[in-house]
């Protein structure tokens, strides 16, 4: 199958975030995470645990943007707050509007803290997911305003913080991936700081270092991000995305 | 002999809120907020209020109308607009003191202040700007051999709770039919008194008659007081009575761009009373239909 889009390397590349997990909840935030991670239950782990966004945990994985299905769990948010975080059986893929080389997110604001000059969701549950369950991050536009080297307010923590924190921060400590139109990145380089694990296809890592605010750092080559098997690419086109809503997201150009 | 009615005006339950008080909101975001009470805390004398909530327009109301003075929430959306316009202008102004922790410390505080404990430890916020940027939080090291060093999340003990049910009785008992309880129980607990909103006050046999043991969430010994606003979480989410008002929740979000449409939108929905809005509301429907 041809014409893989970016959007579809995005996808790709946020599944085989999932595939390791085993019986987990997957929580993914937004929309290309929840291709992701439909595809991921589809392929390399059925054992996924997905919701409908609300309180229902779902059977199956309905298209993007429908929430029908069968319902096999009640999954309403204090249990996620009280149960699922804390116990640890979660693997989280937020959004960041601003993220570091040492992994630290920020979705509360942009500017200082007291006043800021934007202010964005707030820390929501970020605190909390960095120090008791593995958490990933999902980038649609990579900038240098985005991927910085210092957040504004620091709302997920990366490691070094964890670090500084106690064992009590470290011990459930789990940033895994940093997936973004551009490439996936994760955090082992030196001293916890932002590495490449691959870049899209027709995409250059100059082309990647000119987007950022930071350095990142590399081992040797960096490879391409792996193609869609001709089963995924069904999987995403036909069933879990007929109408195109990652296009969106991540157009093609 | 039986338990006596809890049955009140809005007014009423108005007559016991004083300025200063810590006022706790239930619902999340723009769902299943006490939105009749919270219009007509915005049309009171009241000032100076610490509002604790899952925020959405509940808080973005009270911050613009200059009622509250400093907010505990962990964020502020509309749900299906991701910002709270009001409650983002009042943030960048400095309008108020505002706290902001982890989601799940909020239900732990919550938590705390209903089994009337000082605080309760968790993991959440270690590392992070919350504690950097609220002095009053402090960690805790624990007495047995792990010796680590957790949060100590302090109680969110509060004066008065205002939460929203689709259906209650007149002794307090509450219930809600949609999928998620929120955390409505628990800001009842943190409470000295709570008030519960009502889509419809029924008879007591009548809660369980088509709906599940479990969907009782408030017992009577929580709660003081019961008011009947029919279509009082107005325009947040009330499902299964009703969804969120869409179209009215965007007019809201776009009016709150800029003072002018601000004003007018105030004039037209919010300068009357629970009657005068609800007629607002409907010829705004009947507009939008035509």
């Amino acid at each position: 199958m041809s014409d893989v889009t970016r959007s579809e390397y995005c996808a790709v590349a946020i599944a085989d975030c999932f595939a390791d997990d085993g019986e987990i909840m997957g929580s993914p935030m937004g929309l290309l995470p929840t291709l992701g991670a439909r595809l991921a239950k589809n392929t390399t782990n059925p054992a996924l645990m997905l919701t409908d966004g609300e309180a229902r945990i779902l059977r199956g994985t309905p298209p993007l943007g429908q929430s029908g299905d069968v319902t096999e769990g009640w999954m309403p948010f204090r249990l996620v707050l009280e149960s699922v975080v804390p116990y640890g059986k979660r693997h989280v893929m937020m959004g960041a509007t601003q993220i570091d080389r040492h992994g630290n997110q920020n979705i509360s604001a942009i500017g200082p803290w007291e006043q800021p000059t934007r202010q964005l969701l707030g820390v929501r549950g970020a605190p909390g997911n960095t120090v008791n369950n593995r958490t990933s991050y999902w980038v649609p536009k990579h900038s240098a305003r985005v991927v910085v080297e210092q957040v504004d307010i620091v709302s997920g923590i990366g490691r070094a913080r964890a670090e500084a924190a106690g064992p009590a921060a470290t011990k459930f400590h789990d940033v895994h991936r940093l997936v973004t139109n551009l490439g996936v990145f994760d955090f082992g380089g030196p001293g916890h700081t932002m590495r490449f694990v691959s870049v899209h296809p027709g995409v250059t890592v100059d082309e990647v270092r000119e987007a950022s605010g930071c350095e990142i750092h590399a081992d040797g080559d960096v490879p391409e991000t792996r193609t869609p098997t001709d089963g995924e690419l069904v999987l995403i086109r036909e069933l879990l995305d007929p109408t195109k809503l990652r296009e969106r997201e991540v157009p093609s150009s | 002999m039986r338990a006596p009615s809890k049955e009140l005006t809005i007014d009423e339950v108005l007559g016991r809120i004083e300025s200063g008080m810590t006022v706790g909101i239930g619902g999340w975001g723009s769902r299943r907020k006490p939105m009749a009470l919270v219009r007509a805390i915005l049309r009171s004398d009241l000032t100076d209020l610490h509002i604790v909530s899952y925020a959405g327009p509940d808080v973005g109301l009270l911050l613009a109308g200059g009622k509250a003075s400093k907010v505990t929430y962990a964020f502020a959306t509309l749900d299906s607009i991701p910002l709270e316009p009001l409650f983002s202008q009042a943030r960048v102004e400095r309008a108020a003191e505002f706290r902001e922790w982890d989601e799940g410390m909020f239900q732990t505080g919550l938590r705390a202040a209903a089994q009337r404990v000082s605080f309760l430890p968790m993991r959440a916020g270690l590392g992070s700007a919350v504690l950097e940027n609220d002095p009053d939080l402090h960690t805790v090291r624990s007495p047995y051999d792990d010796q680590e060093e957790l949060v100590a999340v302090p109680a969110l003990n509060l004066d008065v709770a205002l939460v929203h049910m689709n259906r209650a009785d007149e002794l307090g008992n509450g219930q809600y039919l949609g999928p998620d309880p929120y955390f409505d129980d628990l800001f009842c607990m943190a409470a000295r008194e709570a008030y519960v909103s009502t889509e419809q006050i029924i008879d007591t046999a009548g809660l369980t008659v088509d709906a599940s043991l479990q969907s009782l969430l408030l017992n009577r010994t929580m709660v003081t007081g019961v008011v009947e606003t029919p279509n009082g979480a107005h325009f947040t989410d009330c499902t299964p009575t009703y969804g969120r008002d869409e179209k009215f929740q965007k007019a809201y979000a776009t009016a709150a761009k800029t003072p002018e449409d601000w004003a007018a939108f105030h004039e037209r929905f919010l300068s009357g009373d629970e009657a005068a809005y609800q007629a607002a509301v409907t010829a705004f429907r009947e507009e939008a239909q035509a």
